[in-house]
């Protein structure tokens, strides 16, 4: 039997915002735990939630990003259930008039076809909070610094077919709001985390299979992961005569295995109703036009200007202008530099190689694009060879500076001084006379080859500092002297 | 002094008379003498009264004083205060002491008022008898073997025995004007959003509303002044501007329209309250009033609609009791379930629990749109019957509750008749009108009352006809009998 699998994703994504959404407590990380929980946070009787404008504002630039309609009457509802890092007992969040309405993004498929990927709608919602199992001598500890977290939840239609066509729509998700800015995007930390409803049928079936919902993935990496591997599971299960189940599943990704939280029978009961302590949200055309022209240039257009302006390959542009920090980043070298090409270069390799050796953004980098900048360009006017380079790179990266100060201090700078040059080469030639005379016996189209060996030994003998350019056209002319 | 108004005290405290630290300190003494009695009071806040007192008095001496600045109040036990504990009327709550004050509080302690303390209540202001405190009931001054009318039953006993001049009340579905009316007291439930929620503890949040509750109109005028208006803390606080109540209260009556709602005159009443209600309209006739029948036909599905939707909202509003961060926990929980069922079957009494309950149910998957949303719909209904009315005349005016205050343990085996004590009031709460209730008279030596109803925002209004009713009455001054003076 050929299955087809069949993946809608819900992503919750914590809003940059500077307070909660419904209280005046600072939203930042890290805090001690309970330092960020105020009268409201910690739901003390009497207390009444205020909402944030400004989660509403960033929620709006999200739905004009992903071409949604905007809920122009949103309204709050409340889903009630008990945990304890849930302090009213219901979470405020958004049911029956959410404020994204339908939209879509696009996705590039393995093929490098398109593929449209519907956005059913998405919602304002506030976060919970943290319960703490360890330490506390058999009780748990609650956290309530996250409890109010302005949190936008992203629910997708069915529309994707694979593990890797759910992980290229949460990078496009993740692309999309951290271009605008409006969350920080660390799915690390918890900013961004992905549920995954996961189900197979017949491939041609059009009914859909039953699904299971894989909670709060944390990485990329995890959500293929975390897909394949239930996947595997529901074709196993099938195929030996089961049934899949409905219900709640928890991916380990130390055991690569997905196992059962609850199912659909120990689901809550949620008695949403519409929440009476927040009126309903009431926004106009104007407020939306003007959100609209604060827009700034989203990733699909900034990757096409990219490869347009530029000249960069659809792969470059795409890696480039999946991050904003990246795409700015990128934009700034490849000014100073009037080398697209070199900077793209540049970025993608040397800097993404550290910059992962170290779990690091763009943003953190310690090399910034004036000095990244400053490097390729003693390339390009042959102050260094690339390959210094490299090593000037490391240098800037772990002691900072200048590459200009770095190459004068170290004494890098490249040598072009042809009669420097032409004695390193008469030195080697006179020392290496076996490949000399390998050489000069040589056809003369394999003798091109040979010469790498020469190239070597220069460069080796000027520490890498000989202009290569300059080197290969002079031991080409020595050696063929000989023949 | 104890029967003069806050008004009357205020002109008082300004002549020197007496200070407020001497007014406080006598109020304080009479609470402890008698209220034994009445159990109107759930905590005392004495050390905290005679410090604001002092406060008080330092103010007037150096010309600072308001109206109200040195003048002793009451609050309901649900205004959070802080480091006084506000109980709610609940062993839920019987520890917690809240952090911050309610903004309502932190108005009247800005304009200089004296905090006595918390006044008694039913649990989660959840009843209309004052039986369902968990620090047991209040006892009715007029006839300490009658209920006092709830869920402010306190403040309403408080006022009428003389133990304050001035109590806080809320009011959900009645519950300023119907302990008011039993009480022979003057109470004002203002129109919804009038004065900010912040720091009552949510009974049911579209219905809750705060008022004074006083011995006059003139008093809840100066009261409501410094209660209403805008705040950043309550999203459904009203914006509209406040007026000032205190200068309209002498307007003439000449030419009001009153319109006599036909389905509140109805049998079910006591003819007693019906013939008192009718006095008292000939009066605002011999004002200059003129008098029009009008019909709220919808008047019969209130009780339904609203117990539907105050439970369904009181269901998740009381969800934060759960035995986590404050209140009430059960001993030594053998896990989160335990923590949870034993802590609310232990923290939450009879009615409380009832109503979270009928709530819970409504909302549930599949009645939802039986229960919920057909009650919203009569909540609309019942609201357009009342602007409709409220096109024709300027006031309504009705009885408050269908009898005088009942026997305590009368009606409390029957939630039912129990719930029928609302029905002239819990409509006012379903369309957000702002309602009155004055003292009109007696049946059987136990004091009537007298609704005034009126337009949204207009509690001008009904403080300006109330007052009038009362430059040419008396029934507002009548003291109970068994009041031991002292």
């Amino acid at each position: 039997m050929e299955w087809e699998v069949v993946i809608g994703l819900e992503i919750h994504a914590q809003l940059a915002t500077n307070t909660k959404i419904f209280s005046g407590a600072s939203t930042a990380f890290g805090a001690e735990p309970n330092t960020q929980a105020c009268a409201v946070d910690l739901a003390l009787p009497g207390t009444l939630p205020v909402f944030n404008e400004n989660a509403l504002r960033m929620a709006v630039m999200f739905g004009l990003a992903v071409n949604s309609e905007i809920g122009k009457r949103s309204v709050f509802d409340r889903k009630n259930y008990f945990y304890p890092d849930l302090p009213k007992g219901y979470q405020t969040t958004q049911l029956a008039e959410p404020i994204v309405g339908p939209g879509y993004v696009d996705i590039e498929t393995d093929d490098g076809d398109t593929r449209r990927v519907r956005i059913h709608h998405a919602h304002l919602e506030e976060d919970a909070g943290k319960s703490l199992h360890e330490d506390f001598h058999g009780m748990s500890g609650i956290d309530l610094n996250r409890a109010g977290t302005p949190l936008v939840e992203i629910v997708s239609e069915p529309d994707m077919r694979s593990s890797k066509e759910a992980a290229a729509y949460a990078r496009k998700i993740h692309a999309i709001i951290t271009t605008l800015g409006i969350c920080d995007g660390n799915m690390a930390e918890g900013s961004m985390r992905c549920d995954c409803n996961v189900s197979i049928r017949p491939k041609g079936q059009a009914t859909l299979g039953t699904r299971t919902e894989l909670k709060n993935i944390n990485s990329f990496r995890f959500i293929e992961r975390a897909i394949n591997t239930e996947v595997a599971r529901q074709i196993d299960l099938i195929e030996d005569g089961g049934r899949v189940i409905q219900e709640t599943r928890l991916y380990d990704p130390d055991k690569n295995e997905t196992r059962s939280m609850r199912s659909k029978e120990e689901a809550n009961d949620y008695r949403y109703f519409p929440c009476p302590d927040l009126l309903p949200v009431i926004i106009d055309d104007a407020y939306i036009d003007a959100i609209r022209a604060e827009l700034p240039e989203l990733p699909d257009a900034r990757r096409a200007r990219f490869i347009e302006q530029y000249g960069l390959s659809d792969y470059d542009a795409g890696v480039l202008s999946s991050d904003r920090a990246q795409a700015d980043y990128f934009e700034t070298v490849a000014e100073l530099t009037k080398n697209a090409k070199l900077s793209a270069n540049w970025i993608t390799g040397e800097l993404a190689r550290l910059l992962n050796q170290a779990d690091m953004t763009v943003k953190q980098s310690p090399v910034s694009a004036d000095q990244l900048a400053g490097l390729i360009n003693r390339i390009q006017d042959n102050t260094i060879t690339g390959k210094i380079a490299k090593n000037v790179f490391e240098l800037l990266w772990n002691e900072g500076g200048s590459a200009d100060e770095i190459i004068a201090a170290k004494g890098l700078k490249q040598v072009n001084d042809t009669g420097a040059i032409e004695a390193a080469i008469d030195q080697v030639i006179a020392q290496c006379t076996t490949q000399v005379e390998q050489y000069i016996a040589a056809e003369p189209d394999k003798r091109g080859k040979m010469l790498g060996f020469f190239m070597g030994q220069v460069m080796k003998l000027t520490q890498g500092k000989a202009n290569p350019g300059q080197v290969q056209g002079v031991l080409k002319q020595k050696l063929d002297q000989r023949c | 002094m104890f029967n003069l108004t806050l008004s009357e005290l205020s002109n008082a405290l300004s002549r020197g008379e007496f200070s407020s630290l001497e007014l406080t300190q006598a109020f304080l003494d009479r609470i402890k003498r008698l209220d034994t009695q009445y159990n109107s009071f759930i905590t005392l806040s004495e050390e905290h009264a005679l410090q604001q007192a002092k406060a008080a008095d330092t103010l007037r001496a150096t010309g600072q004083a308001t109206a109200l600045t040195g003048l002793p109040i009451a609050h309901k036990d649900l205004f959070c205060t802080q480091g006084i504990r506000t109980s709610c009327g609940s062993k839920m709550l019987d520890n917690f002491i809240s952090p911050y004050n309610a903004t309502l509080v932190e108005r009247l302690n800005l304009a200089g008022m004296v905090t006595l303390g918390k006044t008694n209540m039913d649990e989660f202001a959840m009843g209309s008898s004052n039986e369902s405190s968990y620090y047991g009931p209040v006892k009715n001054p007029w006839d300490l073997d009658r209920v006092p009318g709830g869920s402010s039953g306190g403040s309403a006993a408080a006022v009428a025995a003389r133990l304050v001049p001035a109590a806080t009340g809320s009011d959900t579905g009645g519950s300023i004007r119907q302990p008011a009316a039993l009480c022979g007291i003057t109470g004002l439930k203002p129109t919804y959003g009038r004065i900010s929620r912040y720091g009552m503890v949510a009974y049911a949040s579209s219905f809750d509303q705060a008022g004074p509750m006083t011995r006059t109109a003139e008093d809840a005028a100066l009261l409501l002044q410094v209660m209403a208006g805008e705040d950043p803390l309550d999203s459904t606080c009203a914006t509209q501007a406040v007026p000032n109540f205190s200068a309209s209260l002498n307007d003439s009556l000449l030419g009001l329209r009153i319109g006599l709602p036909k389905e509140y005159f109805a049998e079910g009443t006591d003819p007693v309250i019906l013939e008192r209600v009718r006095e008292a309209i000939a009066e605002f006739e011999k004002l200059g009033a003129t008098v029009k029948e009008i019909s709220l036909p919808k008047t019969q599905l209130s009780i339904p609609a609203y117990y539907i939707l105050a439970p369904a909202e009181a269901s998740s509003n009381l969800s934060r009791f759960d035995g986590v961060r404050y209140g009430h926990r059960c001993d030594s929980p053998k896990d989160l379930e335990d923590l949870y069922k034993r802590t609310r079957a232990e923290g939450f009494g009879a009615e409380v629990k009832r109503r979270i309950m009928v709530g819970t149910y409504a909302l549930s998957e599949g009645f939802y749109d039986a229960y919920y949303r057909k009650a919203q719909q009569i909540r609309r209904m019942i609201q357009q019957d009342f602007i409709q009315a409220l096109s024709e005349v300027d006031v309504i005016m009705a009885p408050v509750t269908p009898c005088s205050a009942f026997r305590l343990g009368e009606k409390n085996s029957d939630p039912v008749s129990m719930y029928m004590e609302d029905i002239f009031t819990l409509s006012l709460n379903l369309a957000g009108l702002p309602g009155m209730s004055i003292p009109c008279g007696f049946a059987d030596n136990l004091p009537v009352g007298l609704q005034i109803i009126g337009n949204y925002f207009d509690e001008a209004k009904l403080l300006n006809v109330a007052h009038q009713y009362q430059q040419v009455t008396n029934w507002h001054q009548q003291s109970p009998a068994n009041l031991s003076e002292g």
